[in-house]
């Protein structure tokens, strides 16, 4: 019987052992890669931000209000932020490609779904960013454009526009992503339509009167409107 | 060469039968059949009543009218002309007309005539503008004389206004373009001059026409870049320049092209002028004539309420152009209410040098600074025209004259902000 435990004890250790053996290489592996990730990552993160300070990338942002955007989040200037994520994308790989080497059962197939799905997760997050960048630089083109022809409301069609292009945007975006696409299509066109039918309803009905003026204003009563018009020359 | 990439081949072979001349008139046009005939026949009456012994043509540049303007200027002809012009003129005046497909702004027609210019070897060069109605030969005379006679580079006009027209050029262009330049030319962005043959070759050879900024407000430039490259230049007393409707009436096109290009130039040539420097006068050739006091139609509570409406609307854009202080006494004057609202000259130019400041930073797209700025301008015209309503033209004058100071003085402001982190 003491022998019997002796001999199993025995050959579970040498089996710890072998597994231990086996397993510290790999581990080893494993640390090589997510130190030599961190500096390959940590020389993209450089690269690329020296790049975008380059093209001006911040500069181009601020034209478009991003950075505005992301001043009132409290984060970084965009090619630091766009930077950073470029590493912990980078590293973050590489810590997959490590724990690929361990070996570990079923970690493989989630791993490979991941860099599948990275190529998806940068279209979509290229289209966010660009789409919230247009967002933002066409709100305010409308704004000044409604301000300056004097239209009521010129905050309310700023946002309407800041608000289709963002909806527009996001759909793309999770589009691209994969998540929960016909939720999303569905939603846009629900969202989508039901904006426009509010609008020509509120302007058809709520608005009669202002819509008859304008369409008279606009098409039949021009010489009323030169009438109307200052005599000042700027230049 | 430069004017390869913008002469046609058509166009090219005409000024080749045309050969050298010594005066080249520049017509840039779009769309200007009511008018471009008469202009021409005038400048045509000019040519040979003054300059009969001198080779010269006028060149039509047309941003592809749909209207008959192009047909009008090839028609006009000597036979045409009103009697009491010189019949015996010794030079045969040739008269060519071009389309340029590339852009409906004047800039591209503008890059043509001085391209045109160099490549006849034009020694004296003017461009007159469509809409110049009240044209009268003398004018020919009055801005060629100066570059033929006194080798003058560059010649602005001066015109005989209403004292409430070219409110932009009195408010802001021709003050701030005085202070920071330190020359006082009265018609920063001239719609009729001249200028030398040196002068258009120097602006041929500059890399600008590309620019965006440039096909708005070509002229603009023109004068600050014979400022700054240190040519000669004088001014001519014209005559009634007529109100021009489709040029003016829109305020963000007019401060695209004048205070767009000026806040641009300031980009390339900054510091121009020390800030405790003296302006220089401008010689002026000609008779002055007082302002015109005729009413003007306005609505200027509707120019109030646009200021106010504005200035609540755009509050977070100029949040972002302008300082704090200047915003909030901004604010404080709108809440003063119409009767007792007045946009000082200080806070006035405060507000301009932190545009033009913002614009050099490129807080955010330099156009919508610029389109910013047009509910404020109608507050300072506002009261301009409150101020103004009973004063006499001597009293306009040195309205407009204090305000130059008030541009002047705050010169170090300018210098201050235009580097600083807002």
């Amino acid at each position: 019987m003491w022998d019997l435990i002796v001999t199993e004890l025995t050959r579970a250790t040498r089996e710890i052992v072998a597994s231990t053996a086996h397993f510290l290489p790999r581990l080893l592996e494993m640390l090589i890669i997510v130190v030599v990730g961190w500096i390959i990552a940590f020389l993209l993160r450089y690269i690329l931000r020296s790049v975008l300070r380059l093209i001006r990338f911040d500069k181009i942002s601020e034209h478009a209000g991003a950075a505005q955007l992301l001043n009132k989040a409290a984060l970084p200037a965009p090619s630091e932020l766009l930077s950073r994520f470029v590493f912990w994308l980078a590293w973050l790989g590489f810590i997959l490609i490590g724990i690929n080497v361990l070996g570990i059962v079923g970690m493989q197939e989630h791993i490979s779904n991941f860099f599948g799905f990275l190529p998806r997760l940068f279209a979509g997050l290229f289209f966010l960013f660009v789409g919230l960048l247009g967002a933002s630089f066409f709100s305010r083109a409308a704004l000044l454009a409604a301000v300056n022809a004097n239209l009521p409301s010129p905050r309310l069609i700023s946002s309407m526009v800041r608000v289709l292009i963002v909806v527009f945007t996001l759909s793309m975006c999770f589009e691209e992503i994969g998540v929960a696409e016909r939720t999303v299509i569905v939603a846009f066109t629900l969202v989508f339509g039901a904006l426009m039918l509010g609008l020509a309803i509120a302007f058809g009905l709520g608005g009669r009167e202002l819509a008859r003026r304008y369409l008279e204003r606009r098409f039949l009563y021009d010489d009323d409107k030169k009438e109307e018009q200052d005599e000042l020359s700027h230049l | 060469m430069a004017e390869e990439s913008i002469l046609t081949d058509d166009f090219l072979r005409e000024l080749m039968n045309v050969g050298e001349v010594d005066i080249l008139i520049g017509v840039p046009t779009l769309n200007d059949a009511a008018t471009v005939g008469q202009v021409v026949q005038s400048i045509r009456s000019g040519l040979l009543k003054y300059f009969p012994r001198q080779r010269s043509v006028i060149v039509n540049v047309d941003g592809g009218s749909r209207d008959s303007t192009q047909d009008i200027v090839r028609a006009a002809s000597i036979s045409d002309l009103a009697p009491g012009t010189n019949p015996s003129a010794l030079r045969t005046l040739h008269c060519i007309s071009t389309t340029h497909e590339r852009s409906t702004e004047n800039g591209t027609g503008l890059h043509t005539i001085v391209a045109a210019a160099d490549l006849v070897r034009a020694t004296i060069c003017g461009v007159i503008s469509p809409d110049s109605v009240s044209i009268e030969p003398e004018w020919i005379e009055r801005l060629l004389r100066p570059v033929s006679r006194d080798n003058v580079d560059m010649v602005t006009p001066i015109y005989r206004r209403n004292k409430f027209d070219g409110l932009l050029v009195r408010n802001l262009v021709y003050p701030m373009t005085r202070a920071l330049y330190c020359k006082q030319v009265r018609e920063p962005h001239p719609a009729d001059f001249a200028f030398s043959g040196r002068l258009a070759s120097f602006f041929l050879e500059q890399d600008i026409w590309s620019q965006a900024v440039i096909q708005n407000g070509a002229e603009t430039y023109f004068v600050i870049s014979a400022i700054t490259g240190g040519f000669r230049l004088t001014q001519s007393f014209l005559g009634s320049r007529p109100r021009v409707d489709h040029s003016s009436g829109d305020l963000v096109q007019a401060l695209r092209q004048s205070v767009g290009v000026l806040f641009w130039a300031l980009g390339k040539n900054f510091p121009t002028c020390p800030a405790n420097s003296a302006t220089e006068t401008i010689t002026a050739t000609g008779a002055d004539a007082e302002p015109s006091m005729e009413p003007v139609r306005v609505n200027r509570k509707r120019l109030y309420q646009m200021f106010v409406h504005g200035l609540e609307e755009l509050n977070p854009v100029l949040n972002s152009i302008l300082s704090a202080s200047t915003l909030a006494e901004l604010n404080q004057a709108a809440a003063t209410g119409e009767d007792r609202f007045q946009y000082s000259d200080d806070l006035w130019v405060r507000t301009v040098y932190e545009f033009a400041s913002a614009y050099h930073k490129e807080v955010i797209s330099p156009d919508h600074i610029i389109q910013a700025m047009a509910p404020l301008y109608r507050g300072k015209t506002y009261t301009f025209l409150v101020e103004n309503r009973d004063s006499s033209a001597g009293d306009v004058e040195n309205n407009v004259e204090n305000l130059c100071l008030t541009f002047e003085r705050l010169k170090p402001y300018l210098l201050e902000i235009w580097n600083g982190r807002k």
